[in-house]
């Protein structure tokens, strides 16, 4: 492409991006040891719970859509071509 | 006699002239009747205004509440930015059609009997299905016809229930119910349908995405949120909804994981979003259903934000796959940062509307001490910033270049967006605005600290998993099938099974008919003669010529019988 590339997408700057990325998740879990975060089932309440089972829910969704996907994805055209047969 | 006019006939009267008006008139009809609705919504006080003598109902077609006045002032408001986002693309048929159904929306607001109520439910679902037909395309054109079917279904299962309780109770009036008996069973279901729950959820991701990118807007903002409406004022604290929400919920992340149409992935999302509100009113608590309200007015700003953003992308470069897009932020920066904050809103990120509203479900489901409706709830907070708030913008704007450099959105849908973007940041950063409005009073403070750092570390790591996932993420040219294959394929399937199973029936009746004929021939042939045989004797028994003795022979006899039984 002969336009020059915006910074967004240089690599340079996706790899700030990613070390800030970081650090702001490592800001977000120590903050924990200064506010109180109320647990409303004593599990809840546990040093950095929101982290740990925001990771773990979306990987068990994208896992199970994978999964689920295998049996469920058809080509684009799956319902068109149905309907030029009927 | 005004009290009784709703503001719903506001819009019905726009309607219809935006269809005789011409030019800058029509224009100024699109913008300003929605105002003067709006107006109109807040003039109504609480409590039932008046009533009509319908056959030997008493009607009461307007019936003020805050919680009527909430949905009936997001319903107008939706109006007007819709229609200041449409107006300059749209056709005046599809802004006729779209200003019906929100007529028929901001009438179920304010319909205090069930037989109003269901009379502004088919105006919905009538110039709905107009708007998905406005797509103009052979896909919109049957997508309609499947939508149509299935709510004009809802439409008469909701009518079962309806007519069944004011048989049995004598009343019409919209009182809370529980689903216990056949008759409120059936109402359930009909508003069901309306609010995609399962088993019929499909048609929303079936429909929507098939309409123009004005008519999604539109769309997106009425059906189910009246559904959830309706739930509200008629099955508060019905236990079964609690299920059916969680069910939506996950239903609606799932599905939307796999899509790969951009406005399909939204669609998915609505029924995720409207999942939240019906398990809320399943909770029924006072606090609940506040949320349920409250998370109906800003899904609907956030939602319709979204799929303006989807429209303006599908509008300028006609694709509307996320494997087709990507690298959009660099020309289209107002649409990015548009899309954005509804994605960040619908993710409920502090600081946006959804943060300040969907909590207050969590909250509910915590103070009742559901521990898995809360866990599961969060966790699909989680899958919600997964599915529609980094997956929205991150394949649309971002992902790849694709090489496409569109414009930006024209004044008026940049306007559009820029309006609901700054509802979204100020319902989050002033809940107070929006909590006066709810139907309890309540003491609820939306930020704390603790609360601020769970939802920061919950959104932040799936954002993480996002990332990290996107191997596995990568979008493929492929649909999902949805419970509308049942009907789409399988029942035709079905159908033409039992035809070829019928084929040896027909055969079989086809080889009597012939013997049958055969026999009634011969049978003819033998008593009643060929035609035009000249010959007496090849006459059969019937056709021949008789001497005339013969026949006054045969004349007495019959005669004489005749006199003999008459005396007998």
């Amino acid at each position: 492409m002969s336009e020059k590339r915006h910074w967004l997408t240089e690599a340079k700057t996706i790899r700030k991006l990613w070390w800030g990325f970081s650090i702001v998740l490592a800001l977000t879990v120590a903050a924990q040891l200064i506010w109180y975060v109320k647990g409303y089932f004593t599990v809840d309440g546990w040093f950095a719970f929101g982290a740990v089972y925001g990771f773990l829910s979306c990987l068990i969704m994208v896992v199970f859509a994978k999964a689920l996907g295998v049996l469920l994805k058809r080509p684009n055209n799956y319902y068109a071509e149905r309907d030029d047969d009927a | 006699m005004p009290d009784l006019i709703s503001p719903a006939l506001i819009m019905v009267v726009a309607a219809v002239a935006i269809g005789i008006a011409r030019g800058h008139l029509r224009t100024a009809i699109v913008l300003f009747a929605p105002l003067l609705t709006l107006w109109a919504v807040w003039q109504v006080p609480d409590g039932v205004q008046g009533s009509i003598q319908f056959l030997s109902y008493e009607l009461e077609p307007v019936e003020g509440s805050p919680l009527r006045r909430l949905f009936a002032t997001i319903f107008s408001l939706m109006a007007f930015v819709g229609g200041l986002y449409a107006f300059r693309l749209a056709k005046w048929y599809e802004l006729a059609a779209a200003f019906f159904y929100a007529a028929g929306a901001i009438g179920v607001s304010f319909a205090g009997d069930l037989i109003s109520l269901f009379v502004y439910w088919e105006l919905m679902a009538l110039f709905s299905t107009v708007v998905i037909w406005c797509g103009g395309t052979p896909a919109s054109r049957a997508a309609g016809i499947r939508y149509a079917i299935l709510h004009l279904l809802g439409g008469v299962i909701l009518k079962v229930g309806i007519e069944g309780f004011v048989v049995s109770s004598g009343s019409i009036q919209i009182t809370p119910m529980l689903a216990e008996d056949f008759n409120s069973w059936m109402i359930l279901c009909g508003i069901l349908i309306n609010a995609a729950a399962p088993p019929l959820s499909a048609w929303l991701a079936d429909a929507y995405p098939e309409s123009s990118p004005t008519g999604s807007v539109f769309l997106s903002a009425f059906t189910t949120k009246t559904a959830v409406l309706a739930l509200i004022l008629l099955f508060p604290g019905e236990k079964v909804l609690i299920g059916v929400g969680i069910f939506m919920v996950m239903y609606g992340i799932i599905y939307a994981l796999l899509e790969n149409d951009i406005r399909r992935i939204l669609a998915y999302s609505v029924v995720n979003q409207v999942g939240f509100m019906v398990c809320a009113v399943g909770i029924g608590t006072e606090l609940a259903i506040n949320g349920a309200a409250a998370h109906a007015f800003a899904h609907i700003v956030y939602k319709a934000l979204l799929f303006m953003s989807a429209g303006v992308v599908i509008y300028r470069t006609g694709r509307n796959r996320c494997t087709e897009l990507g690298g959009l932020f660099q020309t289209m920066p107002i649409t990015a940062v548009c899309g954005i904050i509804g994605a960040l809103a619908i993710s409920s990120f502090p600081l946006t509307s959804g943060f300040t509203t969907k909590s207050l479900i969590s909250q509910a489901a915590a103070n009742e001490q559901l521990m898995w409706v809360y866990m599961l709830l969060t966790a699909a907070s989680a899958g919600v910033f997964l599915h529609a708030g980094i997956k929205f913008p991150w394949f649309v704007f971002f992902q790849k270049d694709s090489g496409l450099r569109p414009k930006d959105a024209p004044w008026n849908m940049a306007l559009a967006m820029i309006i609901f973007s700054a509802i979204c940041l100020l319902l989050g950063i002033f809940p107070e605005w929006i909590y006066r409005f709810l139907p309890y009073e309540m003491e609820y403070q939306a930020y704390t600290p603790g609360k601020v750092v769970f939802y920061l570390q919950l959104l932040l790591f799936s954002g993480l998993a996002f990332f990290l996932l996107l191997p596995l993420m990568k979008r493929t040219e492929t649909i999902s099938l949805d419970v509308d294959w049942l009907w789409r394929v399988a029942l035709p399937r079905i159908f033409n099974l039992f035809k070829k199973l019928c084929l040896p029936l027909k055969d079989l009746s086809s080889r009597s008919e012939t013997k049958c004929r055969g026999f009634l021939q011969f049978l003819t042939s033998r008593y009643l003669g060929q035609p035009h045989t000249a010959d007496r004797e090849e006459r059969a028994v019937f056709a021949r010529s008789w001497p005339i003795g013969t026949t006054s022979l045969w004349i007495a006899i019959l005669l004489s019988a005749y006199v003999l039984i008459y005396y007998i």
